[in-house]
């Protein structure tokens, strides 16, 4: 299948290099402490957090750090195909792990012992690319919450197809069969937090690939950054701390 | 900009869904004028001169591809919205568009329309896809003229009247095709402009020119709803059609619902397919089986009566009739073939064809439009009625023509001319339309190519003789042995007696990987054209002349970068280890054949190099009888070799082409590399290994040969090549010629060896039953197929000298570069093929001769005969028009008897009698039957 025309377009008019549409709110869930709407394109995930607050299980208390829980889901109308998705099957499973254990290694937990921070993630639409919009979303969900962190955590996908490296692909581009990878940054201490993919690619083409989906990520950060400033800015107004 | 389309789609499970996606309007995308100063101009095709820009809609795209072809047509802008309908419709016109928009000489430009801002449109309500593509080709011209404002005239091409009209009233100048061609003012192009478009136009004129307009000759084609349904419920059957190459009225289509091959009888109910369609079959109630011959008369009366051809001995069971079989095998088995007739066309397989127009009374005037039958070269192909405004010009040439559509109330098919390849009965022209006809590219290499190439003259660096990985073999006595002349060399060979008794034989093949890099345009035409193509009188290459001739050449005396594989043996040839490694080597002596046999045979040489000649070649010997033993076929095939004239080109003498025991030799040492290097590379890649096969001939392939031989009292055992190479050695008769025809015979029941991928079959099916070796693949010649360089990337990566390219770890991939090499392999044999027989023509065309024959089988109206001297074979009618006069000898009014149960044919006097296998007489001559169309005919001699 051809996905990008001999003139540079995708199927969906971008050029290789060209991410969506990005899209991100803040503070859309009242009753959390922390809450953030990213999207990407078509791509739409909700992301709450509620703490740091008293560990609810007792024995699941750490004493020395924070306890971080990620709860993944996705909205029985998120595809095309509504049907009832569960929080335990194996791919929400393995969501859940990756999307905790990339954020708990920007959120200073040591700060915050004994105590426990709870974040959900939601899908309400999927166009390719959850991985990375759920990062996003939680990261954003957790700066609005307050929380501690090192720096933001950004995730971007990045695939090859068409012996072209593409950025940010959308569904049909992600079922392409290519191999894609997902990658999550700290875009001011500029580390890598995570960096997956599930097929073969040589070293060199590798290489391409993962720069391609960094240089994106820290465009995302950038724009995260803008969104979270804006807002804080908005609640400074309104507590009246900061003058026009 | 951002817009959403969404559409409703249906899933595989039959639900329902809806699909949202995402499309981007952008503010960047150039018009492409080179002359535009808004927009960015890098990649631009339109000119400043060109008198109009051209917009072209997709029926004159999908319709009108040969005019579009013709270099008349320039400065085109391409929609996408067009492209992308054209796509979806006909995948190799979309092929063929975009290789001229590749084409910088031919200015078209491929605009993207739907992600243009001001140029996509969404659909009104009501609206259906089709009027809304036209209506955002109609704004996408629009958009042009304003854009590019007064400097340019932009011109929509369309064919349809509804679109024409509200383009003009919109502002938009609209022409057809027609009108346009004929603004150009050159008629003769007119010929190119496809029928079924030209016919709305002057529908009047086409009218009163087609006979028995009225009569319906074939049946409807069903609707494709009902073709879908009926395949659904099993009443139709889905399948390829393939024409009989020996007797287009013949066809078959393979059908999985069936299990078996579905006989098709006449062109009644072919029902318009041409070779190569997929079709919908209905199968025929028992009544109307073969048999009632009624149906075939009918639909035959019209056309000639088709001869079999005199041509070349077929090399193998692919080459042969197989009609011949089909029946007599129903007559033996009494088993009744299927026999349907085709309802639906599926999906068409239209090419262009080479051929000449039958020859016809020039009309009354000049320059008139005027219809003429065109006959393929392809006997499958039907003839094809097209128009030509230049009948004179075209009715001694050879063109291609195209077809367009063909009406059930039609005889024959209509289409239109393309162009003109040259003269009939020109050598070179002739020598083109086989070229065409197997679909060879002899094109030179392009730039991009040639820019792959390194710098000339070339010559080992000090980086490749330092480089680790690479052996030096300098010191070692490295020698060539090829035919006479041969200057690409991509094998030598070498052997050294080791201090411990054993030998050192080395296979030394030019190292072609180091020069031609994965992913590179040269890489890119050398998998393209798959394998260098041996016509007569030239030699098409897959790599360019630099490569093939210079670098890569094991010429003597040069250091040359090479791809070694080692061996130890004992003096009893058995093999004890054996290495691969890349080398320099420096060839002591390019041998011909001739050469190294004299040197092994004059027992005065003493000198190192005749030595090893003699080692090598006792044991090659050893080696050889090994590989008979477990069962190889040692099978002939009739090679016939001319002496051309260097000047002319023309054919000066013919004759056999002879082996040596030199030949046998180089031969059992490249078979022996290619199983070392096939067991190595499937070792490391059990998945993605490129290997060769040669599949097991079924007992009904056999038929043929063993009542040929059953006639003759000889038994064949067929139960394993173990058996038939057996029985073959003990079929000798009194003639020393019988165990040869006897061979070439065999040869021809089985068919050709296959290039596959090792992960779609399983172990037991990788077997080469001509050579009895359970694995096989290419190695040994690079220069000349695309295989071999695959096997040695395969190699260099198993050794890890390098890494695999990523294109071979995708099975799919690799199945798909296998598919195009047999096809290719295929082709370059068949144009071989033709290009001898061409030149038998010639060669017989000022020297009509006799020669000694052998009848190879007895048929209806007469025998087959073989003429061993010039490896050509064909009919002796003795029966019926075109039966030969003097070959009943005195007695002109006697009758034949034929018993093809017993494979003989008597006089009715008793006075002659023709067995098969027999030797006779025969007179080689070429007739010209038609004016223009000469054919070779065998005549008996009494
Ligand atoms: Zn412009």
């Amino acid at each position: 299948m051809e996905f990008i025309s001999p003139e540079g377009l995708r199927l969906d008019g971008r050029r290789p290099h060209e991410m969506r549409q990005l899209h991100a709110e803040v503070g859309v869930v009242a009753k959390a402490d922390g809450s953030a709407l990213f999207e990407m394109g078509n791509t739409k995930v909700i992301a709450a957090v509620y703490g740091p607050h008293e560990v609810q299980i007792h024995s699941q208390q750490l004493h020395d750090q924070a306890l971080v829980r990620c709860e993944y889901s996705m909205a029985a109308f998120s595809t095309g195909e509504r049907r009832r998705r569960g929080k335990s099957d194996r791919r929400a499973m393995e969501l859940s792990l990756v999307i905790r254990q990339t954020l708990e290694a920007a959120i200073l937990t040591h700060l915050m012992p004994r105590s426990q921070i709870d974040i959900f993630v939601q899908v309400l639409q999927a166009d390719g690319g959850t991985r990375a919009a759920c990062i996003n979303a939680a990261s954003m969900a957790l700066a609005d919450a307050g929380i501690p962190m090192r720096d933001l955590v950004v995730s971007c996908a990045a695939g090859y197809l068409n012996s072209t490296p593409l950025l940010d692909l959308n569904y049909i581009e992600d079922s392409g069969g290519g191999p894609d990878l997902t990658v999550g940054i700290f875009p001011k201490l500029d580390k890598v937090s995570l960096l997956q993919m599930d097929s073969k690619l040589s070293t060199d083409l590798f290489e391409k690939v993962l720069t391609l989906a960094m240089e994106g990520s820290k465009a995302i950060a950038e724009y995260m950054r803008q969104m979270l400033l804006e807002n804080t800015q908005k609640l400074a107004f309104a507590r009246g701390t900061l003058k026009r | 900009m951002l817009s959403n389309k969404s559409f409703v789609r249906k899933t595989r499970h039959g639900r329902v869904i809806k699909v949202v996606r995402e499309h981007y309007l952008r503010d960047d995308i150039s018009c492409g004028a080179l002359f535009c100063p808004q927009c960015d101009t890098s990649k631009a095709a339109l000119r400043q001169t060109a008198e109009n820009i051209l917009v072209v809609d997709t029926n004159v795209v999908l319709h009108q591809m040969d005019l579009l072809e013709n270099e008349i047509i320039s400065d085109v802008v391409v929609l996408s919205v067009v492209l992308e309908e054209v796509k979806n419709k006909n995948l190799s016109l979309y092929n063929r568009l975009r290789a001229i928009i590749d084409n910088p000489t031919r200015h078209f430009f491929v605009f993207a329309n739907e992600h243009h801002k001001d140029t996509y449109i969404k659909a009104l309500a009501g609206e259906t896809p089709n009027d809304r593509n036209d209506r955002a080709i109609r704004v996408a011209t629009q958009w042009y003229q304003e854009h590019l404002g007064p400097s340019a005239k932009v011109i929509l091409l369309t064919n349809d009247m509804d679109n024409r009209s509200k383009a003009r009233e919109s502002g938009i100048i609209s022409e057809t095709v027609q009108a346009y061609v004929q603004s150009l003012g050159k008629p003769e192009l007119l010929d190119l402009v496809a029928r079924s478009d030209a016919m709305d136009i002057d529908k009047n004129e086409a009218e009163d020119l087609r006979p028995n307009k009225k009569a319906v000759v074939y049946a409807e084609h069903k609707v494709m709803s009902e073709i879908t349904a009926g395949l659904h419920q099993g009443r139709y059957h889905q399948g390829k059609l393939r024409v009989n190459r020996y007797n287009p009225f013949v066809a078959y289509v393979g059908s999985e619902s069936v299990g078996e091959e579905i006989l098709i009888n006449g062109r009644q109910d072919m029902n318009r397919a041409f070779d190569g369609d997929v079709v919908a079959v209905e199968l025929l109630p028992q009544s109307l089986l073969p048999g009632s011959q009624a149906v075939k008369i009918a639909d035959r009366d019209d056309e000639e009566e088709e001869e079999e051809p005199v041509g070349l001995v077929p090399a193998s069971a692919d080459d042969a009739p197989q009609e011949s079989q089909v029946q007599e095998n129903s007559q033996l088995t009494g088993s009744n073939r299927p026999c349907g007739r085709v309802i639906g066309i599926i999906k068409r397989n239209w090419r262009q064809y080479c051929g000449s127009l039958e020859p016809m009374k020039m009309p009354g005037g000049s320059g008139g439009n005027v219809h003429a039958l065109f006959v393929s070269a392809d006997r499958r192909i039907p003839k094809i009625r097209i128009q030509t405004r230049q009948l004179a010009n075209l009715i001694d040439k050879r063109i291609i023509a195209s077809v367009d559509s063909w009406e059930p109330n039609s005889r024959y098919p209509s289409g239109h001319y393309v162009r003109t390849i040259g003269d009939i009965g020109d050598r070179a022209t002739e020598s083109d339309v086989l070229l065409i006809e197997n679909d060879i590219n002899s094109r030179p290499f392009a730039d991009a190519v040639l820019a792959c190439l390194p710098p000339l003259p070339w010559s080992v660096s000090d980086q490749d003789l330092l480089h680790q990985q690479r052996q030096d073999l300098r010191n070692l006595c490295v020698f060539s042995v090829d035919p006479i002349g041969c200057k690409d060399i991509d094998d030598a060979l070498h052997c050294k007696l080791m201090p411990n008794g054993l030998y050192e034989v080395g296979v030394h093949i030019a190292d072609v990987t180091n020069f031609v890099h994965p992913g590179t345009p040269l890489d890119e035409e050398a998998s393209q054209r798959g394998t260098s193509v041996y016509m007569v009188e030239r030699r098409i290459d897959m790599l360019p002349k630099p490569l093939t001739e210079d670098i890569c050449s094991l010429r003597a005396d040069v250091e040359r970068l090479a791809f070694s594989v080692l061996w130890e043996m004992t003096a009893e040839a058995e093999i004890v280890s054996v290495s691969f490694t890349k080398s320099i080597i420096k060839s002591s002596a390019a041998l011909s054949y001739v050469e190294a046999q004299a040197r092994m045979d004059d027992s005065r040489l003493e000198d190192a190099l005749t030595a090893d000649l003699r080692n090598m070649n006792r044991l090659a010997k050893i080696m050889r009888q090994r590989r008979i033993e477990r069962g190889a076929l040692t099978l002939a095939s009739p090679e016939v070799k001319f002496e051309i004239d260097t000047e002319t080109h023309d054919p000066l003498d013919v004759g056999m082409y002879q082996v040596r025991e030199a030949n046998q030799m180089v031969e059992e040492f490249m078979l022996a590399a290619n199983i070392s290097v096939a067991e190595k590379i499937l070792k490391h890649f059990p998945a993605y290994s490129l290997l060769r096969r040669h599949p097991v001939p079924t007992p009904n392939m056999f038929e043929p040969l063993l009542r040929t031989a059953a006639a003759v009292g000889v038994h064949l055992d067929i139960s394993s090549s173990k058996a038939l190479a057996d029985s073959l050695d003990h079929a000798v008769g009194d003639d020393p010629y019988f165990n040869k025809l006897i061979r070439i015979l065999a040869t021809r029941c089985m068919t050709q060896a296959v290039y596959f991928c090792s992960g779609e079959l399983s172990l037991p099916e990788f077997h080469h039953y001509g050579l009895a070796a359970p694995l096989y693949t290419h190695f040994t010649s690079p220069i000349r197929r695309y295989a071999d360089v695959i096997v040695h990337r395969l190699l260099a990566a198993a050794l890890g000298l390098s890494n695999l390219p990523p294109q071979f770890r995708d099975r799919s991939t690799l199945t798909s570069i296998s598919d195009n090499l047999n096809y290719r392999h295929r082709n370059a044999q068949m144009a071989g093929r033709a290009s001898v027989e061409l030149h038998t023509l010639i060669f017989f065309k000022n020297r009509p001769m006799d020669a000694e024959a052998r009848i190879v089988k007895i048929q209806s109206n007469g025998f087959i005969v073989f003429v061993p001297k010039f490896g050509i074979e064909g009919p002796v009618y003795l029966i019926g028009k075109g039966a030969s006069k003097i070959a009943s000898g005195s007695t002109s009014e006697c009758s034949w008897v034929v018993d093809e149960e017993m494979q003989t044919v008597r006089a009715s006097d008793g006075n002659c009698t023709f067995r098969v296998l027999d030797v006779t007489h025969v007179h080689i001559e070429v007739v010209e039957p038609q004016p223009n169309r000469p054919k070779l005919q065998l005549t008996l001699v009494s």
